[in-house]
């Protein structure tokens, strides 16, 4: 199981980029496909605050993949104290 | 000490948190099931499914905020304790709730208006954010040991029912004053009666002690100096809150808010069911599922609390789209045989003028009956120009009303949703207390929580409606934002969450 938390370590730290770069490019085909106006304003708004939220989730991912990576999941704390 | 705590206190301490979170669920909640008529009223006229989107996008900025919220108010509950400020996060969302309910409409001060709501918006998202953490904490440090999932279940029915009060005030005030006057006006009655509810609570809660835990810590002089420092900067405890955020919380945020928001959102916009209908639907769901927080935040507390969220999961990715499927089908109502229709009402043809242009808008408008019961308004709006005649428009099909065999299968439908929120989020609060220590539990556990289910969850109908609206998807396209997050959490969750409960969370 350890191995397997390990290896899954590498998946999360690769799913975070490539989710924020399929995000990326979402928006910008997204936004590319609407009219002019208020609605391409409101377009860019609602993508902007989507990337901007799942930026900071995306690296959080990251990190908890780095963090399977370098086994600190193979053994979980079984009280507050070791916390 | 909490473990010698008479039961009739511990349940005056469930009664007295659970009161005031309902009431913060309830103001937070009459927005989203109110989404279609404030959009009408924040918005110009002509805006059409964009006055929704931004509406919704407006209402997910209350949920993008709550973990601003959990961090600020976290840090305050774990710094002067968690009465003080659960009671504050009362009297914030209390009054913003109230505030909407006063603010003049887009043809009243244009843009104002949605600015202003926005504002209020985020303050209910900031209250949130500090009061559901504080009461679960409290609640938890009351509770013995051995029963901690089975009293901090009753918590988790707040939301729902929350969720419950909002929709039943919502549907009884549109019953009393009339779609047209509630449209109007009557919208802002269930945010305007918050302030009753919110002055009762904060009675209540006043009579409250300190959580036993809290005032011990404090005795002893050891709360924490810097909580947020507590929580982030230390690695061990980090971990735990990024393994709390991606192996539960996140896939219990999707399933709660595709099974109670989406879903309504899904009857009402997508179906085209009747406003009360689409309500009806709900409210029947949810009063059957209820008590199965209960059971299931129970039932943690002997087989532990992974598997049963899990679970919940599971059974949200195998079965969204097949019961989506059905709400579609059952509510097609564009190809119906001419023998099936009992009678066919014409109402009378309206008119309207458009903006700086000499041209108008004409609809006509057929109600039609069927013979099992079900009824439905056919529309059709026209545009009369001044140059090219009459322009004609797409025939719409809405305000169904189901016939009552497909009206139950439906709360079936959307009981067994619910059920599935109440095996994720029945036992989680229990589940997010024992994976923190005392004094910087309310912030630790806050923060996954309100990411998971204010950003997660709460943008199920807003991430959901947007990819729905894109070139080339069906209407079941928004499901795959929840499934492929419910996937992605169940199997963090499975590989790296344990399933034994730490019994002593008093340290």
């Amino acid at each position: 199981m350890n191995t397997l938390k390990k290896f899954l370590g590498l998946v999360w730290m690769v799913l975070g980029p490539l989710a924020m770069t399929f995000l990326f490019l979402q928006a910008i085909e997204k936004v590319g496909l609407t009219h002019t106006d208020i609605e391409r304003t409101n377009t860019i708004l609602q993508w902007a605050i989507i990337l901007f939220i799942f930026l900071p989730i995306s690296l959080g991912l990251m990190i908890f993949g780095f963090y399977a990576w370098k086994g600190e999941y193979d053994r979980l704390p079984e009280n507050s104290e070791e916390l | 000490m909490s473990e010698t705590l008479p039961k009739n206190n511990i349940f005056k301490v469930i009664g007295a948190s659970s009161l005031g979170t309902l009431i913060e669920w309830y103001d937070f909640y009459i927005f989203g099931s109110l989404a279609v008529i404030i959009g009408h009223q924040l918005f110009p006229e002509d805006a059409g499914a964009s006055a929704l989107i931004n509406t919704l996008a407006i209402f997910a900025a209350g949920f993008i905020v709550r973990p601003f919220g959990a961090l600020v108010f976290g840090r305050l509950g774990d710094l002067i304790g968690r009465k003080y400020t659960f009671l504050l996060t009362l009297v914030l969302m209390g009054g913003s709730t109230f505030f909407i309910g006063l603010i003049p409409s887009y043809k009243s001060i244009g843009y104002a208006a949605p600015i202003l709501v926005l504002v209020l918006r985020l303050i209910q998202g900031l209250a949130l954010g500090g009061e559901y953490g504080g009461a679960a904490t409290y609640v938890a440090e009351h509770a013995p040991k051995n029963k901690r999932g089975f009293f901090t279940s009753w918590i988790q029915t707040t939301a729902t029912l929350g969720l419950f009060l909002s929709l039943g005030i919502i549907v009884i005030t549109k019953n009393i004053l009339g779609a047209e006057t509630f449209g109007n006006w009557g919208w802002r009655i269930p945010f305007l009666l918050s302030i009753v509810l919110v002055v009762v609570s904060i009675y209540i809660r006043m009579k409250m002690h300190e959580s036993p835990m809290f005032s011990k810590l404090k005795a002893e002089g050891n709360v924490s100096k810097n909580p947020l420092k507590e929580s982030f900067n230390n690695k061990a405890n980090f971990k735990m809150v990024l393994l709390a955020l991606f192996g539960a919380t996140m896939g219990q945020g999707v399933i709660w808010y595709t099974g109670q928001f989406y879903a309504q959102s899904f009857l009402e916009n997508t179906c085209k069911l009747d406003f009360n209908d689409s309500r009806y639907i709900l409210l029947w769901g949810i009063a059957f599922a209820t008590p199965f927080f209960v059971v299931f935040g129970a039932w943690s507390d002997k087989v532990g609390r992974k598997w049963i969220m899990l679970s919940g999961m599971l059974l949200g990715i195998l079965f969204y789209r097949p019961i989506y499927q059905v709400f579609l089908d059952d509510t097609d109502y564009t190809r119906i045989e001419q023998t099936t229709v009992l009678s066919s009402t014409p109402a009378p043809v309206t008119s309207v003028s458009i903006a700086d242009s000499p041209d108008s808008l004409r609809t006509t408008s057929v109600k039609i009956l069927l013979k099992n019961g079900a009824s439905f308004n056919k529309v059709q709006i026209d545009t009369v120009s001044a140059t090219k005649g009459i322009l004609t428009g797409k025939e719409v099909i809405k305000d169904k009303v189901l016939p009552m065999p497909v009206f139950w299968k439906f709360v079936g439908l959307i009981f067994f949703q619910i059920l599935l929120v109440t095996m994720v989020y029945g036992p989680i609060a229990a589940f997010l207390v024992e994976l923190f220590p005392t004094k910087i539990r309310y912030t630790s556990m806050s923060l996954p929580y309100h990411i998971g289910n204010g950003v997660f969850g709460g943008l199920v109908p807003f991430i959901a409606t947007l990819i729905a609206s894109f070139s080339g998807s069906t209407p079941l396209s928004g499901l795959w934002y929840p499934i492929g997050i419910a996937t992605l959490s169940l199997i963090i969750g499975a590989i790296y969450l344990s399933n034994k409960r730490d019994e002593n969370i008093n340290d």
